[in-house]
């Protein structure tokens, strides 16, 4: 058997090569993974429904009050599917990000006393979120049924992308975030009202179109995006916003690659900080 | 001979202010900026050009040593000496702040049993979990299983969630999973300080047998002075951050031990608040059989420890622990304060307390005459391992001098049979 050599030096300048430490701790990253699975739902009665249950409570909650009195316009959507399609990848993407900036503080204990790349810390809080949205899009196909929505079936290999730009919006503001908190713990108190303050700078609960010749402003937030190409693919109506969905993809992409350098920039001293 | 560890000229420096005040605020960073603007300007350019901040403590100044392969090599030193920031430097948990480390082959670290482990998981769910954290791929462990449940005996508690373990079984678990990661550096940090007096001899020999049949390399921080000398063929004494000797077991114990004899004749020991840990011993004295404060006691005549420590936070299970070692290393007796009072062990209120421990001594037996180290231990919180020199004289000759520990004054029954 060959012998790793490991060298241990102060000050380890920034590489892409710590993206392949991931890769080779992958097994890890998987077992970070089933583990919060495994506690997420221990001793609750529901278990995995909670998934469904969340989403469509706040769905009829929604329906009731901005739909129905409020009359909040949804591009001449029934408005509940409307608004589920929307909160589906609001939920995933807002608990994702909760998840990813706390990830350190709660593993603290790990942290201080066990070696391994840090970065798979904030990965694996999304990818668990990924399987509760995962159950709770039964219910969107439940919905469509219901209301007799059909996708536009070759478009809908776009979804993964959606998720994707979703994933690194998410993540890459964690990362940021994450490490912050770290050495600040103000952004737990922060967190909560800043991701409260997001839904209403994201087409969640109304159309972009109610901006009127401001709408394209929305196009920087990526879940824009995200949300409104949904909607075209599931719900149909519209022709896709490209432009809109490629400053999406962008704006995704930039907040993801900050994260990760200020991530790695400001780990090696979580240990001693935390 | 090849060198698997190496260690060149390590220091690591910890800036104070990131210590006193726990973690920062936003608030105090932004309100201190703006209170005192010219001050703020001014630290940073002296910082700037003086290229360090003033308030630095070192915990490691230029640390070499080599470990050479199959070297069973133990560091020993007080409190704060810097055994756990090497440790931490060389398991890549901290950066060193200036040197090097070079290390040949898998390493893996046993710090602090049981972290990673979640009460809630199964004990089956924690070997797969801890496994993984340790640098084990799901197969090996997959095929090590069995042998881990069986040297930790814990065949029939697998599917238990492990909030039901006692900490004993935790311990066993844990070391267990981490002793069969067959790497080629094992790092142990104090792991021994807890479970049952059984099952730390079989952790001594398993890792004897690590050492010897497989030669592989361990590198063992403790403070308990007859590990080190069962496990270890050499030993590095750290005093300060820096290194005070480097050599055999023995002539390194023994000067660690002369060095701790400067405080004998202390009778009263205080250490520093801190809230954050969840039992804090703040006070040890010593008393005499008549309630006096004295490190001098009489042979055959009861002595008393008394601590004063707080309860921060409720603690799932702790045990305090005051056990006796003489000059030799050797252990005395462990005495725990849920010996008499179980209860203790799962429920602490919050709030300060006096124990005292009673030392049992009669006019006919006792300990012998001599120099001994009482160690203070609490079971939740490893750092906290407060050794106490004490002595024994025998001024009221109520027993012979003769060897041994112990010290008996008995009368033969004699009879004539025949």
């Amino acid at each position: 058997m060959e012998t790793t050599t490991t060298i241990i030096k102060p000050q380890k300048k920034f590489s892409f090569l710590d993206l392949k430490e991931i890769w080779d701790h992958k097994g890890l990253l998987y077992f970070f993974t089933w583990r919060d699975l495994k506690i997420r739902y221990k001793q609750t009665l529901v278990g995995i429904g909670w998934a469904l249950f969340q989403p469509f409570v706040t769905m009829i909650v929604f329906s009731i009050f901005f739909g129905n009195f409020a009359k909040i316009p949804s591009d001449g959507i029934p408005y509940p599917i409307f608004v589920y399609s929307g909160l589906l990848f609001w939920q995933f993407f807002s608990a994702s990000l909760a998840q990813a900036s706390s990830s350190l503080v709660s593993n603290q204990n790990i942290i201080t006393r066990v070696y391994f790349p840090r970065l798979i810390l904030p990965f694996y809080s999304t990818l668990t979120n990924l399987i509760d949205f995962g159950v709770a899009s039964l219910m969107l196909v439940v919905l469509m049924f219901y209301y007799g929505f059909a996708p536009e079936w070759l478009l809908i290999l776009l979804i993964p992308v959606l998720i994707l730009i979703t994933f690194m919006f998410a993540v890459g503001l964690g990362l940021f975030l994450a490490s912050l908190n770290v050495k600040y713990r103000d952004i737990k108190f922060i967190l909560p009202f800043f991701i409260q303050m997001l839904l209403f700078v994201t087409p969640v609960i109304y159309p972009p179109s109610i901006l009127g010749k401001y709408s394209w402003l929305l196009a920087f937030n990526p879940m824009t995006g995200v949300i409104k190409t949904a909607r075209t693919i599931l719900l149909g109506g519209q022709t896709i916003n490209w432009l809109q969905l490629e400053i999406s993809s962008l704006a995704a992409v930039i907040i993801f690659v900050v994260g990760v350098v200020y991530f790695k920039k400001t780990e090696k001293y979580f240990a001693d900080l935390i | 001979m090849e060198t698997v560890i190496q260690v060149k000229n390590i220091s690591k420096r910890y800036k104070i202010t990131h210590w006193q005040g726990g973690y920062l605020t936003l608030r105090d960073v932004i309100s201190n900026t703006f209170k005192h603007p010219l001050r703020f300007f001014k630290n940073k350019m002296s910082n700037i050009i003086s290229g360090e901040s003033r308030e630095d403590f070192w915990a490691l100044r230029g640390l070499s040593f080599s470990v050479q392969k199959g070297e069973v090599i133990g560091i020993i030193g007080a409190n704060g000496a810097g055994k756990s920031t090497l440790l931490k430097i060389l398991t890549k948990i901290t950066p060193p702040s200036e040197g090097e480390i070079v290390l040949r082959g898998k390493v893996s670290s046993l710090l602090e049993v049981g972290t990673g482990f979640h009460p809630e998981l199964t004990g089956r769910e924690n070997i797969f979990f801890y496994g993984a954290i340790l640098g084990m791929k799901k197969k090996e462990i997959v095929d090590k299983f069995d042998r881990i449940v069986e040297f930790a005996g814990m065949q029939k508690f697998l599917d238990t969630p492990v909030k039901k373990y006692s900490s004993g079984m935790y311990v066993r678990l844990a070391f267990s999973v981490a002793a069969h990661m067959e790497p080629d550096i094992l790092l142990i940090d104090e792991v021994l300080a807890v479970g049952d007096a059984e099952f730390q001899k079989k952790c001594l020999e398993k890792m004897k047998s690590v050492a010897r049949d497989d030669n592989r390399t361990i590198l063992f921080i403790s403070h308990n002075m007859n590990a080190v000398r069962g496990l270890c063929n050499r030993c590095v004494l750290l005093e300060k951050g820096e290194i005070k000797m480097v050599g055999d077991t023995e002539a390194v114990i023994s000067a660690y031990l002369k060095h701790r004899e400067g405080e004998f004749g202390k009778a009263v020991f205080e250490y520093p608040t801190d809230q954050s840990k969840p039992i804090n011993i703040k006070k040890i004295k010593i008393l005499g059989a008549d309630g006096t404060v004295t490190a001098h006691l009489e042979a055959g005549m009861p002595f008393s420890i008394e601590l004063g420590y707080s309860v921060n936070q409720a603690v799932a299970a702790s045990r305090i622990f005051i056990s006796c070692v003489n000059e030799e290393g050797v252990e005395l007796f462990v005495s725990c304060d849920t010996d008499k009072q179980p209860e203790l062990f799962t429920n602490r209120e919050p709030g300060n307390y006096r124990a005292t421990f009673q030392f049992p001594a009669t006019n006919e037996i006792s300990l012998a005459a001599g120099d001994y180290f009482l160690r203070v231990r609490v079971t939740s919180d490893p750092q906290a391992d407060h050794l106490i020199p004490l002595t024994i004289e025998n001024l009221a000759k109520r027993f012979v001098e003769l060897p041994g520990v112990m010290a008996l004054a008995s009368k033969w029954h004699l009879e004539k049979i025949e």
